[in-house]
């Protein structure tokens, strides 16, 4: 099947998320749709999958000119899409999930879960995505259930596949499993349109690329063209991939973390016996897929959750169980994974949620009553020295862009002064000036004499940042290696298998994400 | 990916034999509560149980036992299956099974204890009025399943039994046709629903609270109906006719049973039909899926095609006429006419046994019914001048609802989207 997209535009307001697209997929082809966060990716995929309607343009399907006005429309015409975020009840079954929408019955209306169950099987036998029907979707592994979602859209007979940043969530070696499927499904004759901003996985799996950027299409390179040209292309300048930074000198142990045992909100072990200890003036990187512990490891660093057995300790003062407040008076600094719910106040305003951690001391209050003045006076100054890009410093946070939400958090983490930095996944969704932005704060505040610990599961950040990089799995640090650590040996350490699924796992000839690392040694 | 799966599965094991301890052992305190505290508390005399309602065609003699023996055996029965549970790795079915044989155990040295020394306790009619006083909580769970399922929380269920009620009474008064009143019930429900529906759906109103208006609107607009027309003119529009008791031949004939389950008024064989169709219709049809996918996860519905506030709407008014049913009842099906606020926290009671059946129609009938229970026992108990206050029991459901919700007795898990307008993004 043939698609089409000509002249594209969607508008929100005076904002022009799409701006005469032209796109296209040819049969049986892998093509990249490269770009930034907030390129206008996702805008163009909704007017493709008829979540939202184009204000100009027009879409062809084999040179027939067609309207998705919803979903159903585009699933009609062959269209399937395969969510960033899973579109699959978690208390279903495998099959129940897939047939949703179209399902088998027999007479009365009653399921025909036998049918179901043998039409999910077929194609799963087919593609060989080895999914079992019966399972409950909630009890799998991300990597299945995004199989799950392609199975999906295959029964649905869909014959150009929209994977929306599929690789966020998995980890080196499961990647390596979604490419082998992808190119099984080319062979089939279907088309894919792979939406990604990760150069690597691009150039290993795309057969055309086209690049998005503020809206419009800014060129279609070969597959082969280098990581640098791809990048500046993307971004519109030429950007430095990696943040320069000197090797690590590090000084004394500042965090100790003993074998700390924490539950999850469930009740369940998430962090199983972590022993950790992080020198001032060095970065360690704790790589691992997401849901793994690090959250729950974080949390209970920072006096959010309960600890139930081990120690934390930081300048040598014990802070098992101290009250968050504590914590943060100890000079911890907390860049939170989520900024939205945790990092941020969003209605609170910019200057507001600058001094959310020292409202209540001098200067910003004096006795019981709040300075106004003085906390207006330092948000002027932090906007200015972090580029926060806002309206005025009264605005509330949420009208904040990603990138400047995340610098307003490190600007007042990073106005204190601190020992220790915790960052969680600090540059999760933004864009690559943002990015380059946030690691030259964190490699400054590490040579400013903070041990720093960084929790990604990017793995090109890991390597951009950390002096020693260890690795979560199921709760447990299953090693710390230094970070020229080839990135097929951390790949299999995250994904917890030390030595018996190895050949399995090996990456093809394309490589890796930060395969070919790294200049700066540890000292 | 092996390895992560079989961790998922190892870390819902551990889960598993925490409930399953738990479990257990609340069902040993059960026993140890029969043969203790119920076994050797229990005053000098024996316990005589009645079977015979006035005017049964079969006679059953009476049973009259020593209550402290019984206790004791029932107790050690209790203690058996407790350590079973904790012991073996049950199937569902037979978890259920054991729950309910403790509670039962529960129940019957609970009245060993109660009437020994005293008159006989009448145990049919004891089970009788269980079953009746648990149709409209049972009517009324399952329209909270119907709504829930689908993501619309359900406070208003109370206020549908009420204007069911009403309608039912003053439609079978004036037209002086029971059918038609049985018709009315559910029309006066599916008008609170269509109100439900509306704010819920269309204005997004905070669901809770909305219910809790709904009931108080219900209850002012039938006070006000009743003072200025059904009181003036009370025997045009407040003196229906009661539908009577149907027996059902051979089956209403079994001992106990029979007269329990089978001889009764067309509201109980609804009531039959209702739980079987919302059971199987919510977990083996099309229509289930569809229903629960919305209740679960609205937008992956969507992506599929499912219309998500239609599906709501259609739920949310079938739970109304449920719940009118349940309302008729209350009038036509048992007392005639209609009185002021006759429903009488009977809603509240039902959305609790849907949440103690944890958002599933047979859990919530099976809570139904044990809340029935306890009505019914707290009728009995004085008529055998037991000195146990009725008002204690009559607190029952509440507390075993705060048990249920806290999680104590294994968390119920209610849709995840329950109470959450769908807005398309």
């Amino acid at each position: 099947m043939e698609l089409k997209l000509r002249g594209v535009t969607k508008r929100f307001g005076s904002l022009v998320a799409n701006d005469h697209i032209d796109l296209d997929v040819a049969a049986g082809e892998i093509h990249a749709l490269l770009g930034e966060n907030g390129a206008g990716k996702t805008t163009l995929m909704n007017v493709l999958y008829g979540l939202t309607q184009p204000d100009e343009g027009e879409i062809e399907v084999d040179g027939r000119r067609v309207r998705f006005r919803s979903p159903k429309d585009a699933i009609d015409a062959g269209i399937g899409m395969v969510h960033q975020h899973f579109m699959l009840v978690p208390v279903f079954t495998v099959a129940e999930n897939v047939v949703l929408g179209r399902e088998p019955t027999k007479p009365f209306g009653l399921l025909d879960r036998r049918r179901a169950r043998g039409e999910v099987q077929d194609l799963s036998n087919r593609y060989g995505l080895s999914i079992d029907p019966d399972a409950y979707v909630e009890h799998l592994p991300v990597g299945v259930q995004q199989r799950v979602e392609i199975v999906k859209a295959l029964i649905r007979q869909a014959n150009v596949l929209i994977l929306d940043e599929p690789t966020a969530v998995l980890t080196p070696n499961e990647t390596q499993e979604l490419f082998r499927i992808m190119r099984e499904l080319k062979a089939s004759g279907r088309s894919i349109l792979f939406i990604s901003h990760k150069l690597k996985e691009v150039q290993a799996v795309a057969d055309t690329v086209t690049v998005l950027r503020r809206g419009r299409v800014v060129g279609s390179p070969p597959p082969s063209a280098t990581d640098a040209e791809l990048a500046t292309l993307m971004v519109g300048r030429d950007v430095e991939l990696r943040v320069h930074k000197e090797p690590a000198e590090p000084g004394d142990v500042v965090l100790v973390v003993d074998g700390l045992v924490v539950r999850d909100e469930t009740g369940r072990i998430a962090v199983d016996g972590v022993s950790l200890e992080v020198r001032a003036g060095e970065i360690l990187g704790v790589a691992g897929v997401q849901g793994n512990g690090q959250t729950e490891l974080c949390k209970a660093l920072m006096g959010l959750l309960p600890v139930d057995r081990g120690m934390v300790a930081v300048g040598g003062r014990d802070l098992t169980r101290a009250s968050t407040r504590a914590v943060l008076g100890a000079g911890v600094s907390y860049i939170p994974e989520d900024r939205q719910e945790d990092g941020l106040v969003e209605s609170f305003s910019v200057a507001e949620n600058l001094v959310l951690d020292v409202y209540d001391r001098r200067p910003f209050s004096s006795g019981i009553s709040l300075r106004p003045d003085r906390v207006r006076d330092a948000a002027r100054t932090s906007m200015a020295e972090f580029d926060i890009r806002a309206g005025s410093i009264e605005v509330p946070a949420k009208t904040l862009s990603g990138g400047n939400q995340q610098k307003l958090i490190v600007a007042r983490e990073l106005s204190r002064e601190t020992r220790v930095l915790l960052a969680n996944q600090p540059t999760r969704g933004l864009d690559v000036g943002s990015i380059e932005f946030v690691h030259r704060r964190i490699v400054a505040n590490r040579d400013a004499g903070s041990a720093v610990v960084i929790v990604s599961s990017e793995l090109d950040e890991i390597y951009a940042l950390s002096d020693r990089i260890a690795v979560m799995y199921e709760g447990k640090i299953v090693g710390v290696v230094p970070p020229t650590t080839p990135a097929t040996e951390l790949g299999l350490l995250m994904a917890g298998a030390t030595s018996t699924r190895g050949e399995e796992g090996l990456p093809g000839e394309e490589g890796l994400p930060g395969e070919e690392v790294s200049e700066v040694q540890p000292a | 990916m092996t390895v992560a799966s079989a961790s998922v599965v190892a870390a819902r094991r551990t889960i598993t034999v925490e409930r399953r301890v738990v479990i257990g052992g609340l069902l040993v305190v059960l026993g140890l509560l029969d043969a203790l505290v119920f076994g050797y508390l229990s005053p000098p005399g024996h316990a005589v149980f009645s079977f015979t309602l006035t005017g049964a065609a079969v006679s059953v003699p009476n049973l009259s036992v020593t209550p402290r023996p019984v206790c004791v055996a029932l107790g050690a029965l209790s203690c058996v299956i407790g350590a079973g549970y904790v012991g073996f790795r049950l199937s569902r079915i037979a978890r259920r099974v054991a729950a309910g044989v403790c509670v039962a155990a529960l129940a019957v040295a609970f009245l060993c204890w109660a009437d020994a020394g005293r008159i006989p306790l009448p145990f049919t009619s004891l089970l009788s009025t269980t079953v009746d006083s648990a149709i409209p909580l049972m009517l009324g769970a399952l329209s909270g399943c119907l709504c829930e399922r689908s993501g619309v929380i359900n406070v208003a269920i109370e206020g549908q039994l009420l204007t069911g009620a009403f309608g039912a009474a003053v439609v079978a008064s004036a037209f002086g046709s029971i059918w038609l009143g049985l018709l009315a019930g559910p029309l006066c429900g599916v008008l609170i629903a269509a109100l439900l529906g509306l704010f819920a759906l269309r204005y997004r109103v905070d669901q809770i609270v909305l219910g809790i208006v709904l009931d108080l609107f219900a209850s002012g607009i039938t006070a006000y109906l009743y003072d200025a027309a059904l009181v003036p003119f009370a025997n045009r529009l407040n003196s229906p006719a009661t539908f009577g008791a149907y027996k059902i031949p051979l089956l209403g004939d079994i001992p106990i049973v029979g007269p329990v389950l089978f001889d009764s008024t067309i509201f109980l064989y609804i009531t039959y039909v209702a739980i079987f169709a919302v059971q199987v219709g919510l977990f083996s049809t099309r229509w289930g899926l569809r229903v629960r996918s919305v209740g679960e996860h609205p937008t992956a519905a969507d992506t599929v095609g499912i219309n998500v506030n239609a599906t709501r709407w259609r739920n949310v008014l079938l739970g109304g006429a449920v719940a009118g049913i349940g309302g008729a009842y209350l009038t036509i099906g048992s007392v005639g006419a209609f009185g002021k606020t006759m429903s009488s926290g009977l809603g509240f009671i039902a959305l609790a046994a849907m949440i103690f059946g944890r958002w599933t129609p047979l859990g919530g009938v099976a809570a139904a019914l044990l809340f029935g229970f306890m009505t019914a026992l707290s009728g009995v108990l004085g008529t055998i001048n037991s000195p146990i206050p009725s008002d204690v029991l009559l607190m029952f459901p509440y507390v075993a609802t705060i048990v249920a919700v806290a999680g104590l007795v294994g968390r119920g898990r209610p849709p995840k989207a329950d109470g959450q307008p769908y807005i398309k993004t």
